[in-house]
């Protein structure tokens, strides 16, 4: 019984595959062009790790690849969705129903990342979204087939951050959590991760989103006398509590302040003096190798700026995503996607990367510590580099997230296997 | 005495009607728009369209509150956010068809409406902006932390659920056709609410408060229903929108929304019917062609409104028929 149903499934399976064969050499490359469009935050609170530094980072991949796939030209349009998921989305239909776009990257603001998403996935366009924290893309909101998130989200950085912070033995941590969703969902991921390595959080405080003054929260950290302060909040806010952590001299009395969310640009704006030993996480760092190094020299080149993390993720899932469909010979944003989750991702931003089959590319991830400014010896030379994180210990595992058609898709990939039992009544379930 | 005014008020409007050219009826204007909007997504994106009339629509229930009854609110984008989540939870969780959906987020708006409206119309002026502006500051506050929002997510991919469960709403066609039905609603009831009896006495309120009240009228009682009619319109527009583009964001609750939309009605010309629709379009239009140019989009929003300002005092509509009424003084 179980064997004729498993004979069953391959051979659908199998016939399956053998039809998109057949589709494959019939469809090719529509409109004999590749189309990329970028969605960024071209004037907003993003706009210096993302915007036009993005638009120099695809068109770098695009030049790699001579501009043209098989003789086919590759295109690139951009658009400023100005932080509303509204006109993001508009956009993006607008690309999807009229220029018949075949790639949409971007959407570094968590509203109009999923917006993107949820269109492109209705639409049969591939996304790729750097930029975008939030988690939701490859949990909730996840559209594994068409839809990829590619530099970090917020369980790598939160992650990453806390294992590696208390495996050195820093034990006891007091969390102050910007309150929103966000902030929590950050600092739930940093506070599990804490005391599933043995730690303890002895305190936390919520601060009212924004909020200009940290000192009372500040004060409470300080007494709480635990060994690290997390930072569960982003951009302007991060900014004004590192900097008032400073004045409060948190850091020279010996306790270690932990960022959950911080840019290289963040770093730039708040200046050496203020950020210097703030440890924090990070999925890409000019610095970090050689290969990293020679591209981002040729970035600065020309744009003036050493890469942020979304940038170089921008290169990267360009790159990737264009090898793909010369590998597929094709543009169809299912078939690029399926491909793109066989490759191994390597090059200038990515160590060890993999597409998962929730969408999320797994890559190793970097504990970074401020520098002094005694350490640094200039503009963009801001983080030593303390350990690798791989990626596997970073984000969240496929098993422990929402993303439903994921995991029915690895239930199905084991039930066709000789050990399917287990996860075909789990299926049924 | 009274008497002989009113027959000589009525005998120069009839007279004036009659001279003036056909171009002054409304009705034939109306009209006009009407099949212009009905052949138009034909010509420019549907999508794009109906969130022009959903913006159009919101410029204009408050111009309804700024213009005729001279409330200037600073807090409307608390109704149109708002109401967009309430839509988006009844089509996405409670599974509404698309016209209930609409409707429940119009209610929503205006009982919000209610309660601001309560509070906020025994003052004037600046502390009446001021109030509006705290008590959508609540309002934002709470769309940011209870769960059913999403938070900064936003409430995204809401079913456009088919209209009274039957007619499929799926295309873009079909939803632009809804919203233009629920535009021309809205615009219908502010339009019959201006030039109605109830809306001489807004007027009458705008121009000379006290005098009003000493005519017996209870100014207090006539501002209240203006706000919760703008309220509820502001709603209605948001939950259209909700159809339109099948999510629900922050940016809709956020006091720039306010702003945007004081922009819009001021650019167009406050006090005249089209003036919002015209402000509406310019605005949207801008921020839609200019998202593909690069990082100015902002910039020129800005520069053109000052430009309006120092330009066209009244407002773009304002002024026109300003310098229409002008020419035809001076010419007759």
């Amino acid at each position: 019984m179980k064997l004729t149903k498993t004979l069953l499934l391959t051979g659908a399976a199998s016939m399956l595959a053998l039809s998109a064969n057949a589709q494959d050499s019939g469809s090719g490359i529509s409109d004999d062009t590749i189309k990329i469009g970028l969605i960024a935050d071209m004037s907003g609170p993003y706009s210096a790790l993302d915007g036009a530094g993005s638009e120099a980072a695809i068109r770098m991949a695009i030049e790699e690849m001579g501009g043209e796939i098989d003789g086919k030209k590759i295109t690139l349009q951009t658009a400023d969705h100005q932080s509303k998921a509204d006109i993001g989305s508009n956009i993006a239909r607008q690309w999807a129903d009229q220029d018949n776009i075949d790639l949409i990257l971007g959407g570094a603001n968590s509203g109009v990342g999923i917006a993107l998403q949820e269109i492109t996935s209705e639409k049969g366009v591939a996304y790729i979204n750097n930029g975008g924290a939030t988690n939701a893309l490859t949990n909730e909101n996840c559209a594994p087939e068409t839809g990829l998130h590619w530099t970090y989200d917020t369980d790598a950085l939160a992650n990453g951050t806390a294992v590696a912070m208390v495996k050195e033995g820093n034990q006891s941590w007091f969390f102050i959590t910007a309150d929103y969703t966000f902030g929590h969902n950050l600092k739930n991921t940093a506070a599990n991760a804490v005391q599933e390595n043995g730690g303890e959080v002895v305190g936390e405080v919520s601060a009212p989103f924004p909020t200009q003054d940290f000192s009372s929260f500040l004060l409470q950290a300080q007494g709480s006398g635990a060994q690290v302060v997390g930072l569960a909040n982003a951009g302007t806010d991060t900014q004004n509590a590192v900097k008032q952590a400073q004045e409060f001299g948190l850091t020279q009395a010996g306790q270690k302040l932990a960022s959950l969310l911080l840019f290289i640009t963040d770093v730039d704006a708040l200046g050496l003096d203020a950020a210097q030993g703030l440890t924090l996480t990070t999925g890409f760092y000019w610095d970090q190798d050689d290969k990293a190094r020679e591209w981002s020299a040729k970035y600065e080149e020309r744009t003036g700026a050493k890469p942020s993390m979304v940038q170089a993720g921008m290169y990267s899932s360009a790159l990737n995503y264009l090898k793909a469909v010369k590998e597929a010979g094709t543009d169809d944003a299912k078939k690029v996607v399926a491909q793109l989750k066989t490759m191994p991702i390597e090059d200038a931003f990515a160590r060890n990367g993999k597409v998962r089959a929730d969408g999320l590319m797994e890559h190793d991830m970097f504990l970074a510590q401020v520098k002094t400014p005694e350490e640094s010896s200039g503009k963009w030379d801001y983080y030593n580099i303390i350990r690798t994180i791989p990626g596997a210990d970073a984000f969240q595992s496929i098993e422990d997230g929402k993303c439903e058609a994921a995991k029915t898709a690895m239930a199905e990939g084991g039930a066709s296997g000789a050990s399917g039992t287990e996860s075909t009544s789990g299926q049924a379930q | 005495m009274t008497d002989i005014t009113k027959t000589e008020d009525a005998r120069t409007v009839r007279a004036r009607s009659r001279s003036s050219s056909i171009l002054a009826d409304v009705r034939l204007w109306a009209a006009i728009g009407f099949v212009l909007l009905l052949i138009a997504p034909h010509y420019v994106y549907p999508v794009f369209v109906a969130k022009i009339l959903c913006f159009a629509l919101f410029a204009a229930a408050f111009n309804l509150l700024l213009g005729f009854a001279g409330l200037l609110s600073f807090g409307h984008a608390a109704f149109f956010g708002m109401s967009a989540y309430v839509t988006g939870y009844c089509l996405q969780t409670l599974g509404f068809s698309a016209e209930l959906g609409i409707l429940a987020g119009t209610a929503a708006g205006a009982l919000l409406g209610l309660g601001m409206g309560l509070l906020a119309i025994r003052r004037q002026g600046i502390y009446f902006a001021m109030i509006t502006l705290a008590l959508a500051q609540m309002v934002y506050f709470v769309a940011l932390q209870a769960p059913f929002t999403g938070g900064e997510d936003g409430m995204q991919g809401v079913p456009r659920n088919a209209l009274f469960g039957v007619i499929d709403m799926s295309t873009n066609m079909n939803v632009y056709y809804l919203v233009l039905g629920v535009f021309c609603i809205g615009l219908f009831i502010i339009y019959r609410t201006v030039h109605s009896p109830f809306g001489q006495v807004l007027k009458s309120i705008r121009e000379n408060e006290p005098r009003a009240i000493s005519l017996g009228y209870d100014a207090d009682h006539y501002k209240l229903m203006a706000f919760v009619i703008s309220a509820a319109l502001s709603g209605m527009a948001g939950s259209a929108k909700v159809m339109v583009f099948q999510l629900a964001s922050l940016t809709d609750v956020q006091w720039q929304m306010s702003g945007e939309v004081v922009l819009m009605a001021v650019l167009g010309g406050i006090g005249t019917m089209l003036g919002p629709i015209v402000g509406a379009t310019i605005i949207i239009s801008l921020q839609n062609e200019l998202a593909q140019i690069g990082s100015i989009s902002t910039i020129v929003q800005g520069a053109v409104f000052v430009f309006c300002v120092l330009a066209f005092r009244r407002g773009i509509v304002g002024e026109i028929k300003h310098r229409w009424a002008l020419w035809r003084s001076r010419s007759s």
